[in-house]
């Protein structure tokens, strides 16, 4: 996975609150059972006037010239809500946007950017407003927010942090526990059986 | 460690699999099932396949076929969906290759991931059960665990048998008094949403408590817990009672008794503290429907449309001031996991008895939550009912509770449907969703508008 470090670009706002993933991408553009092919869907029901024939609407953000090669985007609460499909992040990513910044997000759609390589960054509502189309620096190391002479502080927890400045693989680090999974897991066995099926049927 | 704190029940089954904490504030904590279907599970299975990455342990994997299959009576593996048949046979063919358990598009077992889990018993009180479906926190109605997470998450669960989690905030949310006639489980969950927002139990496992939450059978507990999700909660939980215990006792993978000690443990500690605790006045709730495009935007059935975002508005085209009484609609849906299991379908069966849908209604769809249920429904004639008053009786699945791109509502549609989401576009393109309970769903089918099941003498 690409590391997170530092980011500048343009922030392009979508400032709405309970952007769900069925917006996003809909359920009709997961066209197939792979990760890709998916920027084109990315928030179909909006950037198109006609999403059959792929016609922009130029009224939408990210149809503006100020948000061509954009790789922030601005939200605002509960981003990300509803379906889980992690096709929502991969669409994200696939058009190139490695952050996005909002007021608070769904937490499996949080848990999706994590896995991806994509900030999701937390500020309060106001502030995100002031970013809107500014050129943005975020600093995941320092956990920082610029632009122009404005700097917003933010939280994130240890372990996404590393997890993304590294670009680090969650099954690959997981992996090097096996040893205690596997002692913990013989113990189970013991102790709930009834977690533990024959076989297949 | 330490037990004499008084813990929440999530936090006494966080810390039973508790494998080791991570240098990070993390945790690997073992999951002990994981539930696939053919939406996401390809996917999952097939990137595993491609990183050269092994189920650990196949025989606590399950799959499905719920989300894409068609459920138009003889159906096989071919859908409506452009491309849609390719989920179902990657899928198939990656279960098998898996070895995971593979419940197939016309096995017996086949129905909605959540509604299945529960009837055959793969979810148990106490247990970590993950699936790649926002919707999973249904099963958390057995006490268990049980959430919603992304392809990524379901790889790493699958390939290492732990996931790594942070630490979530918890919060209670009791229901007192008793529901009045007419109203719902899913009215409670509606209500709950309205009032605290679609954000409201933001990172939080909501365990749902009080003494009208331990009146609801279990059916009507899993529908609470379903919509846990559309509270941007992690999920929900009910500490198990003598009502779950009786009703998993036998089921295909469940214990024949829960005469252990360990299943009377799992309950939160008188004491415990929770994050967060909310109250509800179950005896004050109305029968809920949503006016707008997030399930926040659900009122009592009787009242007006409060100003909401210009958007909501102008895609529902409800102004402020309207009432949702008299809204002409012109399709309707009984199905998906929030609200297809059989208790659901009698009841709605119950106001349909004799009555007709009205010629208005375009498109009217029963669509049970398992093809158990479907069974059990047939025996009982209710089949009939819904065929005999204008729905159409369907095998098991997801169906129209999302637009796939195959089958759809007729263009234009204003639907009153039993599902979960109202969001733009859910439904399908330009359809216009009011959630509500099965009830409420019959109700506004008979009259053509949407209509007060109270009103209706079953």
């Amino acid at each position: 996975m690409t590391p997170f470090t530092v980011l500048a670009s343009t922030a392009v706002p979508l400032l709405r609150d309970n952007i769900d993933t069925d917006t996003i991408i809909p359920s009709r553009e997961m066209k197939t059972t792979g990760r890709t092919g998916l920027a084109a869907g990315l928030f179909a029901p909006w950037r198109y006037s006609d999403a059959a024939a792929r016609v922009p609407d130029p009224s939408f953000a990210l149809n503006q010239p100020q948000a061509h090669g954009a790789q922030i985007l601005l939200g605002g609460a509960n981003f990300g809500c509803g379906s889980s499909r992690e096709h929502a992040v991969w669409a994200l990513a696939e058009h190139g946007i490695r952050c996005v910044i909002a007021e608070s997000f769904a937490p499996i759609f949080r848990g999706n950017c994590l896995r991806n390589g994509l900030l999701p960054l937390i500020l309060p509502g106001d502030t995100i407003a002031t970013l809107a189309w500014q050129p943005v620096v975020v600093d995941l190391a320092a956990q920082t927010v610029k632009a122009g002479d404005a700097v917003h502080g933010f939280a994130i927890e240890p372990e996404p942090k590393e997890m993304l400045l590294g670009g680090l693989d969650a099954i690959d680090l997981t992996l090097k526990a096996l040893p205690a999974i596997d002692a913990w897991t013989q113990a189970d066995r013991l102790a709930r059986p009834w977690v533990y099926p024959e076989g297949p049927r | 460690m330490n037990h004499s704190t008084p813990r929440t029940l999530s936090q006494k089954i966080r810390d039973t699999h508790l494998v080791t904490d991570t240098p990070g504030g993390a945790a690997l904590v073992a999951i002990d099932r994981v539930f696939l279907h053919e939406r996401t599970g390809a996917s999952a299975l097939k990137s595993m396949a491609a990183a050269g990455r092994k189920v650990r342990d196949p025989s606590r994997v399950f799959c499905v076929m719920d989300h894409i299959v068609d459920t138009r009576p003889g159906r096989g593996d071919q859908t409506l969906m452009p491309g849609g048949q390719d989920f179902i046979t990657e899928t198939r063919a990656a279960a098998l290759a898996a070895g995971i358990t593979l419940i197939d598009v016309n096995d017996p077992d086949q129905g909605i991931t959540h509604v299945i889990s529960t009837e055959l018993g793969i979810v148990l009180p106490g247990m970590n059960l993950v699936a790649p479906d926002s919707h999973t926190c249904t099963q958390g109605a057995v006490g268990a665990a049980a959430w919603g997470i992304g392809s990524s998450e379901a790889e790493h669960a699958m390939a290492t048998g732990v996931l790594r989690l942070e630490p979530a905030r918890t919060m209670r949310v009791t229901f007192s008094g008793t529901l009045a006639p007419g109203v719902t489980a899913k009215d409670m969950a509606l209500a709950l949403i309205a009032r605290h927002g679609a954000g409201g139990g933001a990172g939080h496992i909501v365990e749902f408590a009080g003494e009208a939450v331990r009146a609801l059978d279990m059916e009507a507990r899993m529908t609470l817990c379903n919509m846990a999700t559309e509270f941007a909660a992690v999920t929900a939980i009910i500490a198990p009672d003598e009502t779950t215990f009786a009703w998993l006792a036998g089921r295909r993978y469940a214990p024949a008794h829960f005469d252990d000690p360990y299943w009377r443990e799992l309950h939160s500690d008188e004491g415990a503290v929770f994050d967060r605790e909310i109250a509800i006045d179950a005896g004050a709730i109305a029968p809920m429907v949503t006016w707008g495009t997030s399930p926040e935007h659900a009122i009592a059935i009787d009242g007006v449309v409060p100003q909401g975002p210009p958007g909501a508005h102008a895609y529902i085209g409800l102004e402020p001031g309207q009432t949702l009484l008299g809204t002409p609609v012109d399709a309707a849906f009984i199905g998906s996991c929030t609200n297809a299991r059989l208790s659901d379908l009698r009841r709605a069966a119950a106001l349909l008895k004799g009555r007709q849908i009205a010629p208005s209604i375009r498109k009217a769809l029963v669509v049970p939550g398992s093809s158990a249920i479907k069974r059990a429904a047939e025996a009982e004639g209710l089949d009939q009912v819904f065929t005999a008053a204008g729905f159409e009786w369907r095998e098991s699945g997801c169906s129209l509770c999302f637009y796939a791109g195959g089958e759809g509502f007729p263009p234009g549609s204003r639907t009153i449907s039993s599902t979960n989401r109202n969001f733009e576009g859910r439904q399908g393109p330009g359809i216009r969703t009011h959630i509500a309970s099965p009830e409420t769903v019959a109700a506004s089918a008979i009259a053509g508008m949407i209509a007060d099941p109270r009103e209706i003498a079953a």
